[in-house]
This record gives C-alpha cells, structure tokens and sequence, in this order.
C-alpha cells in the first residue's frame, strides 16, 4: 500500500465530514424555537439586554459565519453545558463513550466469529441443506428487530431462567474476579442482541462472495494441483472472497449504531446512545447535537480504516 | 409463496379486522388489567385492561401504512434523482452521485431521531398531533432512503441508454424526457421494485424503533413499536403483551423480506445474493 492512497484517503474524508457537519447544521438552523425565544418574552429582561445577548452569541449573523463559528467550536471540542447533568458535554461523552465502543467491538467480532465460518461453509456446498437452513436462520434473523429480540432474551433469560441481570449496572459492588464475571454477564445478552443481528446480514454477504470465488479459474488450478480441499477453502477462496466483504462491513456501520442506540436503551447500558435519548427525553439540545455529531464522527472514522484495510488487502486498489 | 400468503393475510386482517373485531381501542376496564388470552380479550389486555388484539388492528393500519408511504418518497425521490444523474454527464451525476454517497455515510438512527426532536412540535402545530407525526416519520425515513433506489436507476440507465432500441426512439425525435419515461424507466423497474420491497420492511422497522423508543407516535395511536415500548416494563407479569405485538413486527417484516427476495429471483437473475 502506497502512502500516496493513505492520503487520498484521509483527504476524502475530510469533505465527507464537512458535508454531514453541513447537514447536521442545516437541521439545527432550519429547526423552529429560539434559544433566547423566553428571554424576548420575559418582561424582567429589557431589550437592549436580550439584544446584546443576541449579538453576543451571534444569532443575528449570516447563516455561513454561525456555521463557522459552529463547526470551529465542534472542532475544539467546544460543545457546550449539559443543562440535565450540570456537567460539561465533552467530559459527559468521554465517560459514556468507552462503553459504547466495547459494546459495539464485541458485538462486531461476535458477529464476524459466527458469520465467517456459516457464511464459508453455506457459500462452498450452495443449495445444500445446511445452506438452505442457513439461508432462512440469517433472513429471520435481520427481520427480528434488535428491540424485539432484546425483549425476548430479558424475557427468556432475565425474568423466566434468572440466570443473567436484567439491566446493566455501571457500579458493580464487587472487585478482582467478581468483578470480571459480573460484568460479562451483564454484557451478554446486549452484545448477542446486536452482534447476532449484523451476523445475520454478514452471513449472506460472505455466503454470495464466497460462491463468486469459488468459480474463478484460479480456485480450479489450485484444486488440480492436489491441494487437500480445506487449505483451497481457507488459503485461496477465503481469501479473496473476504475483500468486498470488508466493505460491506463498513457500509453497515450507520446500522449497527443505530443498533447500538436501541439495544443500550433496552438494557441501561451507560454509553452514548442512551444517553441521546435520555438528553432528548429531558430537552437537553447541546448533548443531542454532540452525540449525533460523534456518531457521525464515528461513521466516517470506520469508513476510512474499511477502505485502507480495502486498500490493503487488495493491492490492485491501491494503484488506480 | 408461503410468505405472501402470510402478508396478505396480516394486511387483511388490519385492513377489515377492525370492521369484525368491533372492541373499541380505548375501552379502560381495571378490573381485566393485564389478563393473559381469553375469549374476551383474544390476545389479552394491557395495564389499562385495553383490548391487545383491537389495538394491534388498529395499529398495523398506521405501521403498514407509514411503511409504504416512506417507500413511495423513497422511491420518488429515488428514482428522480437516478433518472437525472443517469441522463446528464458530467458535473450533475459528480454532485448527486456525491450527495448519495454522503447520504449513505450518515448515521441514519441518530439522525432521524435528531429531526424528530427538533421539529415535532412545529409540524405538529401546523397539521395536528396524528398527521403532523406522520407526514414528519414518512418524510423523514423516506428521505434518508432515497440513496439505494438512486444508484441503481442510475446504473440501469447508464447501460440501458446505449442500446440500439433507445438510439431508435432519439432517432425518431424522441424528447430526453419521453426516452426516460416511456423507454428506459420501464426497463430498468426491476431492481427498483426489489429495493422497494424491502425498503417496506426496512421503514416498519425503523416507524417501530421510533415508537419504541418512545419519540414515534403518541400513546393514544397504538403503532406496534409503541404497543411494544408500553409493554415492555411488564414484561414479568404480561409478557403477552410484549410477545403478540413484537410478533405481529416480525412476521410482517420477515415475510416482506422472503418476497424481496424472491422477486429478486424472478425479477433479477444476475445476482446470486
């Protein structure tokens, strides 16, 4: 991989950022209500006060300077007060966002774990039983939405087993090894919720890149040449039939956040997607529009590593 | 085959049941709080003893009908957009091509959540508190959707366009618009109709997410994503409740999902996926 796509690749994902900051922002200025909307109306606050104040935080500008403005104090990580949990938005975020980021990797990596192998296993014997089987286990599935299946588990689990905790809880009074195995049993079912899910859609995305492959010519002189059918699967197929699904991974990305909003809500994982909806329950605007900044933040990040690891597994990519 | 039966049976019975299945939506009755199934109340009651089966009939009409309206902005806007990028070279398809692919990079939950947020009470003043939330859910998920329909009309024109039959009809005098509409659209529906399918089952869900998360529809309009939200907090003492209205989801979604695929078979015999 050259450095020359290294940088293409970070310079476009600069605009990709700016335009969805562009969008975010729109949205923020077309919304109804003034922020000092009660200050005008309050009869205690004269008008000269309510006016300087406007002019202090720029309200008047021309819409391109508030943009500005917006996005350079963003950037600063600038974000404001959080009226709901008197405290910083920035520091609120970082606190949350590390949960989120667990929750999401190891839902991802349980994914890829259970995907990789049903995915090569249904792709190499196609219309088989065990495709056919797969096929209609993946379609059910991605159609069982994440909140219905985490129902169902706290349901099967939680309320009639009692074998796993209902909700999750950040302060676990315990410590050392404990500790440990408390916490992966509050992780589990919220992992398998959204892990499970995007399993289901990985599946046929590797199941229809490995049956591309398998019929290239270079899969065939492999075989010819006496290499067992194992190392054939693993070594050259997989392989290959592995690059686009790197992509599609990535493309999925936006869902699996918004997975990740549902299924946090579901089982009071601290991070931060519940918190977006808990400050939007509670009209806490400055913390709505940071979160929904990082997770676009978040997107475009993993968009970039999916197309330099695109770019590093297939070399040809590279050099166009 | 087995799949369309089922939908079509879901959308009868939301469609007519209401009309045979005359228990009122709103009927409080304490003392049949939270019943399990019975003959009175099939599916059993909520915490206000309402009738579980006549609000999830009720309430499918709203989750279908939001469903296949955010499907027809999708495809509207999809198809436009498409037609336009596909039939003009240059600068034109650049940018459009550009602001799908920026529209598919934006995290669409938080977004569609952010919107929400922001402009529920204003459109809610302009065309009340049921239609105000459903023109802002339909346009809203319809609007973040438009992208998939965009690219593959673009496709099926930037290949159909240099066929010898739509030379013919340029030849003839045929106007931009007319080969588009009467040549080209026509034989590029295919994939369209495949996408549309499954942006159906894609828009029920994220209608029942927004419920479920408790900024969709207000309490008194019974999407299946609000039965589910207000359900979910009894889940110990009336895990019917939670079970027949995530059910109802399921089985819409997935037998939505099964057709998608199979017209995907007979419509478009290319693709292995």
């Amino acid at each position: 991989m050259s450095r020359q796509y290294l940088i293409r690749r970070l310079m476009i994902a600069i605009p990709s950022l700016l335009g969805i900051s562009i969008v975010l922002f729109t949205v923020l200025a077309l919304a109804p209500g003034d922020p000092f909307g009660e200050l005008a109306s309050n009869p205690a606050i004269p008008p000269e006060v309510a006016a300087s104040l406007r002019a202090k935080f720029g309200l008047d500008d021309p819409v391109w300077t508030r943009y500005v403005h917006w996005l350079v104090a963003m950037l600063h990580g600038d974000w404001g007060f959080s009226f709901a949990s008197r405290i910083d938005v920035d520091t609120l975020i970082l606190q949350r966002l590390p949960t989120t980021l667990i929750v999401i990797g190891a839902a991802q990596l349980l994914a890829i774990l259970v995907a990789l192998p049903v995915g090569v296993l249904a792709g190499t014997r196609p219309y088989s039983l065990f495709d056919q089987i797969a096929n209609t286990l993946a379609f059910i599935g991605f159609s069982l939405p994440t909140f219905f299946t985490g129902l169902l588990l706290i349901l099967i689990f939680s309320v009639r087993l009692d074998w796993l905790p209902m909700v999750y809880r950040a302060d676990l009074g315990a410590t050392g090894w404990r500790w440990f195995v408390e916490e992966v049993k509050q992780s589990i079912m919220p992992v398998a919720v959204l892990g499970l899910f995007q399993g289901a859609s990985l599946v046929r995305y590797v199941r229809s890149a490995v049956l591309d492959v398998v019929r290239l010519d270079y899969v065939t002189t492999a075989r010819s040449k006496g290499i067992g059918e194992r190392k054939v699967i693993t070594r050259h197929v997989v392989r290959t039939a592995l690059i686009p699904v790197v992509t599609l991974v990535a493309l999925q990305m936006p869902v699996v956040f918004g997975g990740a909003i549902v299924t946090e809500q579901i089982f009071r994982v601290p991070g931060i997607g519940s918190l977006l909806i808990s400050a939007m329950l509670s009209n806490d605007t400055p913390v709505v529009m940071a979160v929904t900044f990082v997770f676009a933040c978040l997107v475009v990040l993993f968009n970039l590593i999916a197309d330099i690891l695109y770019g590093w597994l297939d070399p040809r990519i590279a050099y166009r | 085959m087995a799949s369309a039966v089922v939908l079509l049976a879901i959308v009868l019975a939301v469609l007519l049941g209401p009309l045979v299945w005359r228990v009122p939506i709103n009927e409080i009755d304490f003392a049949a709080q939270l019943a399990g199934p019975s003959w009175a109340h099939p599916l059993g009651t909520d915490d206000l003893g309402q009738d579980i089966l006549a609000r999830l009939l009720y309430g499918g009409r709203i989750s279908i009908a939001v469903g296949l309206c955010a499907m027809l902005v999708a495809a509207v806007v999809g198809v436009l957009v498409g037609a336009i990028a596909g039939m003009s070279r240059g600068s034109v398809d650049v940018v459009l091509m550009w602001l799908a692919d920026l529209f598919l990079s934006l995290p669409q939950l938080p977004l569609l959540l952010l919107i929400i947020y922001l402009f529920r009470d204003a459109l809610t003043n302009v065309f009340g508190s049921q239609g105000g939330i459903f023109v802002m859910v339909v346009a809203v998920i319809g609007g973040l959707r438009w992208m998939q329909v965009a690219r593959l009309v673009r496709a099926q024109i930037l290949s159909i366009r240099e066929k010898e039959f739509i030379e013919a009809a340029r030849a003839l005098g045929a106007s931009k618009i007319r080969q588009v509409v009467r040549h080209i659209l026509p034989n590029a529906m295919g994939p369209v109709i495949v996408a549309g399918t499954i942006d159906v089952a894609n828009a029920i869900i994220a209608e029942s997410t927004l419920s479920f998360l408790g900024l969709g529809f207000p309490p008194d309009i019974p999407t299946w994503g609000r039965v589910l939200f207000d359900a979910k907090d009894t889940l110990d003492v009336a895990p019917h409740w939670a079970l027949f209205s995530g059910a109802a989801i399921f089985l819409t979604v997935l037998s939505i999902n099964f057709i998608g695929d199979g017209l995907r078979d007979a419509l478009d015999p290319r693709r292995v996926l």
